[in-house]
């Protein structure tokens, strides 16, 4: 097995006020984690550090990431090294074009790489064929970044730019949030091909309806900022039938 | 002692000097010029208009003026090369307040009726182009500098397009500022379009050398009957530059009149515009864009005239602010009574990339009309610090994130110009200018 992400002892917030407190997660390659939990578990906190969002600090602990020391690089350097995140609020930028700000972000990957830019034929064959993956119309790629589009298209934009940018691991935080269950099914579709023995996937949700159609090797229930539970694919199941309750009760007994 | 009294005593003790230089209409105002320097003065920072620009100190310095036409052999050619490629224009240049054919120029024939030259000589052997337009649109009983500039302007361009006439070719016009010692110039510029004409014509201003300039620039435009104007100002200037400028246009019935400031590079600039729509039916499309950055200072006025019906008039102004750069827009539009069915929109945004840079903003509208459709609004703000994360998270470095997001802010005024080679020449400049590759003018000797 190749370790993919391996989390250790993370303590990390925002504004002083710690939000995760102790994480520990492994995620081999090859495989979809699914991180579950009630509101305010810490969940987008804790997909924020991992991509590195400068509003929130680490205060103690360790991830390594491909075997290098994630927490060490910067936002950009994580996307060069194959870290993507899939927005639940994706941003919307006015006067950048979409494919001014795919190109720009590939050719950046590709120089941080040591690679020479993409011919623009090559690039227009590579958009061609990932916007098929999440059939994004081509007008897309002339408007500005997430302008105008509706909550659909912007997720279906998010996978598109997971497509060509090739991660090793995504973190998809909510995407199934405002989706209707078509649009929900477009994306699972291209996340499920893009999908490879190399690569992995943790899904950030609240709900079980996104993991019907994107299967989780592993699920874990985040609550209070610590993993409380990790178990088999049965265990959406089990939460979606009986809510969160249980487990938390669970584990508040087993810590007395 | 008063600056205003260096200058009347400068413009007493050469007068005839000054005369000699110049001719016709041009000196036939000068002594009301006088008379109104005489009380209204020049402007300074007690006015609400020109609170963010001390213009008066600008004046207090001794500045010399090249009165007696002194020869200063400014290397045109040699100095500047246009950088605006597609982009076939017929050029001229005013060498300091001179007037100058490029050898294209000279050599292009115009349409019968057209006149493209100095504005001294045109004073003098077409009267009638001049005289009935001259000084007529520039305020001179207010605070500003179409007094003092009267009083001293000896030459300049007009551009002279008879009814039914399209000049296809856009018309640009380098101002080159070039002296050895420090030096204060007076220029002006006539446009006279008539009924249905068609004109484009950019303004490149540029300065040469480093020595100190002061410029006063008098622009009078006269849109006639659905004639259709884009006028372009383009400043690329050195840091002791000031420049200050004042663009007076009146519209007639369906006139459609687009002008557009690009401050690309300067030293400290106060440009007023005041535009009158006298005709039902006239268009005034007004933008602006200001990059400035260490400690350049630009100041943009606009005074927008509603006075009849049915005319519109949409605004757009934009600054990228670094360093210790200030700004100031201050945009007044007044719908009048008689002024039903106006549309008039008026938007400024900044952007101030730095806590040392400072943004000052003053939207005005006054309506006494009641059937409009009036708007207007302003901000002040940062570079959008959640698509800077969205961008470095797609990999796009710090630095190339803020380029791309500060050149998408200027890029919708730049989206405005109607001139496609100007558009693209825009879009590549802007970006020059903040990759910091553009420190001064570009294709001037300083520079290079």
């Amino acid at each position: 097995m190749i370790m993919m992400l391996k989390i250790e002892n993370l303590h990390a917030g925002i504004d002083g006020k710690e939000i995760l407190k102790g994480i520990d997660l492994e995620v081999n390659a090859g495989e979809v984690h699914a991180i579950m939990g009630p509101n305010g578990s810490g969940k987008s906190t804790m997909s924020n550090v991992l991509v590195g969002h400068p509003a929130y600090s680490v205060t103690e602990g360790k991830v390594t990431f491909k075997g290098k020391d994630l927490l060490a690089m910067s936002a950009e350097e994580r996307s060069h090294e194959g870290l993507f995140m899939s927005f639940q609020y994706p941003v919307e930028i006015p006067g950048v074009s979409m494919t001014n700000f795919m190109r720009t972000a590939i050719n950046e990957k590709r120089k941080a790489l040591g690679k020479t830019p993409l011919s623009p034929a090559d690039f227009l064959k590579m958009v061609r064929e990932k916007r098929d993956l999440v059939k994004l119309d081509a007008k897309f790629m002339n408007r500005s970044v997430n302008e105008g589009f509706s909550g659909g298209e912007k997720k279906r934009n998010e996978i598109f730019q997971m497509a060509m940018l090739e991660p090793s691991l995504s973190i998809l935080d909510e995407t199934d949030s405002g989706l209707d269950i078509d649009a929900l099914r477009i994306v699972a579709d291209g996340v499920n091909r893009l999908k490879n023995a190399d690569t992995s996937v943790i899904v950030i949700t609240h709900y079980q309806r996104l993991l019907d159609y994107i299967k989780p090797d592993v699920v874990h229930v985040l609550y209070h900022g610590r993993i409380i539970k990790t178990a088999g694919p049965e265990l959406a199941l089990e939460l979606e039938e009986r809510g969160y309750d249980w487990v938390i009760r669970e584990f508040e007994d087993s810590v007395g | 002692m008063r600056p205003e009294q260096n200058y009347i005593e400068l413009f007493n003790a050469n007068r005839a000097l000054i005369d000699r230089g110049s001719a016709g209409a041009l000196n036939g105002l000068r002594d009301r010029a006088l008379e109104c320097f005489n009380v209204f003065g020049l402007p300074h920072k007690g006015l609400e208009e020109y609170l963010h620009t001390d213009v008066r100190e600008w004046f207090s310095a001794d500045w010399g003026m090249n009165l007696g036409r002194i020869d200063m052999h400014v290397d045109k050619a040699q100095a500047f090369r246009c950088n605006v490629p597609n982009l076939s224009t017929l050029l001229y240049y005013l060498a300091n307040d001179e007037f100058t054919f490029s050898q294209t120029a000279a050599k292009t024939s115009l349409p019968e009726g057209v006149f493209i030259g100095s504005l001294r000589e045109a004073a003098g052997c077409r009267p009638e182009i001049v005289e009935p337009y001259y000084g007529r649109l520039a305020d001179m009983e207010r605070p500003g500098i179409a007094a003092l500039n009267a009083m001293f302007a000896q030459d300049g361009m007009v551009v002279y397009v008879p009814d039914g006439v399209v000049i296809d070719r856009p018309l640009q016009l380098v101002t080159l500022l070039y002296s050895p010692v420090d030096i204060m110039v007076n220029r002006r510029i006539l446009v006279v379009l008539g009924r249905g004409a068609q004109l484009k014509l950019l303004l490149c201003d540029h300065t040469l050398n480093t020595g100190g300039f002061l410029t006063t620039q008098v622009i009078e435009v006269f849109a006639g009957p659905e004639s259709n104007l884009e006028l372009y100002d383009l400043e690329e200037t050195h840091n002791a530059n000031l420049r200050i400028s004042e663009l007076y246009i009146s519209q007639d019935n369906d006139s459609q009149v687009e002008t557009d400031y690009v401050t690309l590079n300067n030293g400290q600039t106060r440009n007023s515009v005041f535009v009158t729509l006298e005709g039902r039916g006239s268009r005034l499309s007004l933008n602006g864009i200001g990059t400035i950055d260490r400690n350049q200072h630009l100041d943009n006025m606009t005074f927008v005239d509603h006075r009849v019906s049915d005319c519109s008039s949409n605004e757009l102004f934009k600054y990228v602010l670094d360093e210790s750069a200030t700004g100031a827009f201050a945009g007044k539009v007044l719908v009048r009574q008689d002024a039903q069915h106006t549309s008039s929109e008026q938007t400024n945004r900044n952007i101030c990339l730095t806590r040392q840079a400072r943004m000052f903003t003053q939207p005005q509208l006054e309506i006494y009309a009641d059937d409009v459709k009036c708007s207007h609004g302003a901000t002040v703000g940062q570079l959008d610090e959640k698509a800077m994360f969205y961008m470095s998270q797609r990999g796009i470095p710090e630095k190339e994130a803020r380029m791309m997001l500060m050149q998408a802010f200027v890029g919708e005024v730049i989206g405005r110009v109607a001139l496609e080679p100007l558009r693209d020449r825009l879009n590549r400049l802007v970006e020059k200018r903040f990759r910091g590759e553009l420190s001064k003018c570009e294709g001037c000797r300083v520079c290079r």
